[in-house]
């Protein structure tokens, strides 16, 4: 890539924006088609039962109704939900688009109402009569798996989904050579993704035309399109999928849902165009969750600090059924159990549990979170046993940066990285040491201040076909029309990425155009050659790439028409100002328009050219890429409260070269922020009987304006190898990052109280009884608090009473 | 079972017949077509329903149709069209574009609107201020920093041309 730039790497605000702030932007819910009707689904109330019978007669006749149908009214007609994972000795699980005979998690689609608006359709939905007899609900994953839990899915007869294990090296030998072993159990509890828009579909299909165009709310048009014509059984040339704006996804509208084949169905079926739109209460019960997985890890170390080999057993919690990609996700965590550091040895046994759940899916991070989740929380863990400092024991376990291409003992290798640079930089922006001064002087006071770090990698730029369950590649198309205006047409999906911008600036330094020549066309299957779509930071670096060698393609032919009207050599000619120059010659030049009019009117073009400009690629990365960065949480816990407040937050990140700072900063904060809401306020309880309890925004805290300090953000620049661009990537690391900086932190305050670990979400009421749980030892307490401490019977000697380390007045 | 009412939407008279249970962000989006005004959670806890009724900022997901009978709406449609617009763009969502103030845009509307009616009571709010105020719109792309940047860009904005 060129060193000095115009426009590449520059902050340049949002081409997308002028709509999306004046109300302009059309999402699914704002489509309105003539004699269009309101499709709406019933749900099971139970996480595990029989259907016994559906009487859906009173429905039918209420007003506005136009039909009502159950999983025998789609028989033959409506193929499975589809998996794209491909594991050995995978278990079926499969999901129908209505539940056929048995419900398997609350929110289970039994029937579908069809009405002519959405208030005689609410009504409706309330008169379907589903009579259920209910069966034992397999809700714990750890029960799930063992002998004797009902089976969800016979013939087969346990829930275990899969086994899935990797080693890497001597493990045996790692442990026997141990000075210490350090053992952890970690919960990586369920989380709800929470995009703004739910999901939402609309089908229209056109009996002359014999073609069938779904809106739908996606990450991924293509393979939708592709999924619904195998699950229609419809030619798929008469299908075609439009991604309107799409409301954030997340991972969770990477996927392809029972809601998206039956509206496409019904409206082939009932000739009208058919909508429907997610209420929230659905979007929490029947849109894929992420994470949730139980790990227990051992690890032997040397006495002073080094790594010596890991054992991991991970349960992975899959709810009921697959969706697109559910058992993949936990594999994702095996690989990335190295982390950034020189692991010699490794073991790793996944184990997918089968439960009355909604099913977890790629969800923000999908596997990396929890991977670097459970290896950052390592490192402190055995900083804390060795008495070493948590960065100190980092930067001595790290690959050097003339170690890359680094092989991990996990089978990848790590595309380029210096660990040790981001490390300081955040360290040093963070004010670290002087930051482990104030805590001291705090800790003498009985405020507990904690700091946490994090030193992430990451795999992203989803990646080379090989390691993909569909392809891997992305493709763009890009044109230049006759007027010198440039249209490129990509198969990612961005949905709030801002590519419409960073994809124009590209074009813009290309050709030397202006970013306003450049306009981005996405999300229209009709529209744009086959792609993959947007999800696991693969937008830029592969549907990025893509565009990018089509427009150098494009550049180099305009290049040899300039030279054929001038005689000057292609190589000499730079494009700038809508000109295309001789650096040689200022004389020698002429307008990019006298090109490209060449190219259309083709009545003097190079001996063998072809006519006009417009160019395909299908890239194929050779490589995952591998960004990686180092964050500081800076956290103070109210010892009477258990309240855990955010004081400060720097993050480092590297994600290579940089198309648009303001765009990498922005998923660098949303990222960050997602993961607070893992670390300190979000959890998908279900309770014993499988209800969702946490199943509105009520019930469900997803961070608010009012919950962060103001986050400092920084880089690196290490360029990724695998492709021209040098970039790597941004959309996940903040969710991979911070979530063990901040409760390493969170650790790190409590570390007086004799706490090793903790379980996120890190809720006052959990620190509160952390800090009763254990004698601090002297240094913790005042004087005072631990004269209070004194065993002096009370009648209310409730824990409060017990003792109550209180902040100093001044 | 229909009910008459009158409603001023960014400037302009309506009078429709609703049923009453319409919920104003309904009316709104499929009566008059407005589908600025979006609708996240209807039980008013996302905010990306807010508009301004007589400049106040409400979630129209939980107000009903018949409530706004003979008060004046502004949706984001309208926000243009509010005192301190300079003709284009209104401070704030002049501010939400400089500062990449939104990202997926679902929750801009009632952001923006929300940011309007704070800096209408408060020109000159502190960060904590505006956190404050902005508590009950929820937004999952940002992070809620440059939302926060986009607003002190627009009081900013707005005091200088008070001058």
């Amino acid at each position: 890539m060129a060193t000095a730039t115009k426009y590449i790497g520059k902050p340049l605000k949002r081409k997308e924006d002028p709509r999306l702030i004046q109300g302009l932007a059309h999402y699914v819910d704002d489509l309105v088609l003539a004699g269009m009707l309101h499709a709406g689904f019933v749900r099971s109330p139970h996480a595990h039962a029989r259907i016994k019978s559906i009487d859906s007669t009173k429905a039918q006749t209420a007003p506005g109704v136009v039909a009502v149908f159950t999983a025998e009214d789609f028989r033959g007609q409506i193929g499975i939900v589809p998996c794209a994972a491909q594991l050995p000795d995978l278990k079926p699980a499969p999901r129908p688009v209505l539940a056929t005979g048995r419900v398997r998690f609350v929110g289970e689609a039994v029937a579908v109402v069809v009405a002519s608006d959405r208030y005689a359709l609410r009504d409706a939905l309330d008169l379907v009569d589903v009579d259920y007899e209910p069966l034992t609900p397999v809700v714990d994953p750890e029960k799930a798996i063992a002998k004797g839990a009902p089976v969800l899915h016979e013939p087969s007869t346990d829930n275990v989904s899969f086994r899935w294990e990797l080693e890497g090296g001597d493990v045996k030998k790692a442990f026997k050579q141990a000075d210490k072993v350090i053992r952890q159990r970690m919960v990586n509890q369920r989380l709800i993704p929470v995009a703004m828009e739910p999901r939402g579909v609309l089908a229209e299909y056109k009996r002359g035309e014999k073609t069938l165009t779904v809106w739908s709310s996606t990450q991924i048009p293509h393979l939708l399109k592709t999924q619904i014509a195998a699950m229609l059984g419809t030619p798929e040339h008469s299908v075609r999928v439009i991604t309107p704006e799409v409301g954030g996804g997340f991972g969770s509208k990477l996927n392809v849902y029972p809601e998206e084949a039956i509206v496409a169905h019904l409206s082939m079926r009932l000739g009208h165009p058919v909508k429907w739109m997610e209420s929230r209460r659905e979007n929490f019960l029947c849109t894929t969750h992420g994470r949730d997985q139980i790990a227990d890890v051992e690890a032997a170390v040397s006495k002073d600090g080094m790594l010596l080999g890991t054992k991991w057993r991970i349960i992975a919690d899959l709810g009921a059924y697959y969706q697109l990609l559910t058992p993949l996700v936990p594999t994702l965590t095996g690989l990335m159990l190295a982390g950034s550091y020189k692991v010699p040895a490794i073991h790793i046994e996944i184990i997918g549990a089968l439960t009355n759940k909604m099913a977890t899916d790629a969800y923000r991070g999908a596997g990396r979170p929890e991977a670097t989740y459970y290896v950052e929380r390592l490192m402190d863990l055995i900083a804390a046993e060795l008495k070493m400092d948590p960065a100190e024991i980092r930067r001595k376990n790290f690959p050097l940066p003339k170690e890359f291409p680094y092989a991990t003992p996990t089978g990848i290798a790590y595309d380029s990285a210096n660990y040790q640079k981001s490390l300081d930089l955040a360290l040093q922006k963070s004010g670290y040491v002087k930051l482990r001064k104030e805590q001291a002087a705090l800790r003498k006071q009985g405020r507990y201040m904690g700091i946490g770090v994090s030193t992430y990698v990451e795999i992203c730029a989803m990646g080379p076909s090989s390691a993909m369950p569909a392809g891997g590649w992305e493709s763009a198309t890009v044109r230049v029309e006759p007027t010198g205006k440039v249209t490129i047409l990509t198969g990612a999906s961005p949905h709030g990425q801002g590519q419409e911008t960073s994809f124009a600036q590209m074009g813009a330094e290309v050709l030397g155009l202006t970013p306003d020549d450049v306009n981005i066309v996405h999300g229209d299957t009709a529209a744009v050659p086959y792609g993959i779509g947007t999800f696991g930071s693969r937008g830029t670096a592969v549907g990025g790439t893509a565009a990018y060698m089509s427009l150098i393609k494009l550049r180099d032919k305009l290049a040899k028409i300039a030279s054929h009207i001038t005689g000057e050599d292609p190589k000499d000619l730079v494009f700038g100002g809508g000109k295309i120059s001789s650096k040689s010659s200022a004389n020698k030049s002429i307008a990019l328009g006298e090109a490209i009019g060449a190219a259309y009117s083709a009545k003097s073009l190079p001996q063998g050219m072809e006519p006009g400009l417009d160019s395909t690629t299908f890239f194929e990365p050779t490589n995952f890429t591998f960004p990686f960065g180092a964050h500081v949480c800076v956290v103070e816990i109210d010892a009477e409260t258990g309240d855990v407040r955010l004081l400060k937050y720097v993050a480092v990140d590297d994600c290579g070269n940089v198309l648009n700072p303001l765009l990498v900063e922005g998923q660098v904060h949303g990222g960050i922020v997602q993961s607070v809401g893992q670390a300190m306020f979000e959890e998908a309880v279900y309770d014993e009987h499988g209800q969702l309890i946490t199943g509105e925004l009520m019930d469900y805290a997803i961070p608010r304006a009012d919950c962060m300090p103001w986050m400092e953000t920084h880089r690196t620049v290490t360029p990724s190898p695998v492709n021209p661009l040098g970039v790597k990537g941004v959309g996940e690391a903040g969710t991979i990052g911070a979530t063990p900086a901040i409760i390493n932190a969170v650790v790190d305050a409590l570390a007086p109280f004799g706490v090793r670990h903790v379980d996120m979400p890190v809720k006052r009421e959990r620190i509160w009884k952390l800090m009763r749980r254990k004698v601090a030892p002297k240094r913790a307490l005042r004087p005072s608090a631990k004269a209070k401490a004194k065993p002096k019977p009370k009648k209310k000697a409730g824990p409060a009473a017990r003792r109550r380390p209180r902040r100093r007045a001044k | 079972m229909s009910v008459e009412i009158q409603v001023r939407v960014n400037g302009q008279p309506h009078q429709s017949q609703v049923e009453p249970r319409t919920l104003l962000v309904y009316y709104l989006r499929d009566v008059l077509g407005l589908t600025g005004t979006h609708v996240g959670c209807e039980t008013s806890l996302c905010g990306a329903c807010t508009v301004l009724l007589d400049g106040r900022a409400v979630k129209s997901c939980t107000v009903l149709a018949v409530q706004a009978d003979g008060a004046s709406v502004t949706t984001i449609e309208g926000v243009s069209g509010l005192n301190g617009s300079s003709g284009g763009l209104h401070p704030v969502q002049e501010g939400f574009w400089e500062k990449h103030g939104l990202q997926c845009g679902f929750c801009t509307p009632g952001m923006i609107c929300a940011s309007v009616e704070l800096l209408s009571k408060n020109p000159n709010p502190s960060e904590a201020e505006i956190r404050h105020a902005l508590h009950g719109n929820l937004c999952r792309c940002t992070g809620y920093q440059k939302i926060i940047e986009s607003v002190r860009y627009a009081a900013a904005k707005m005091k200088s041309r008070r001058r």
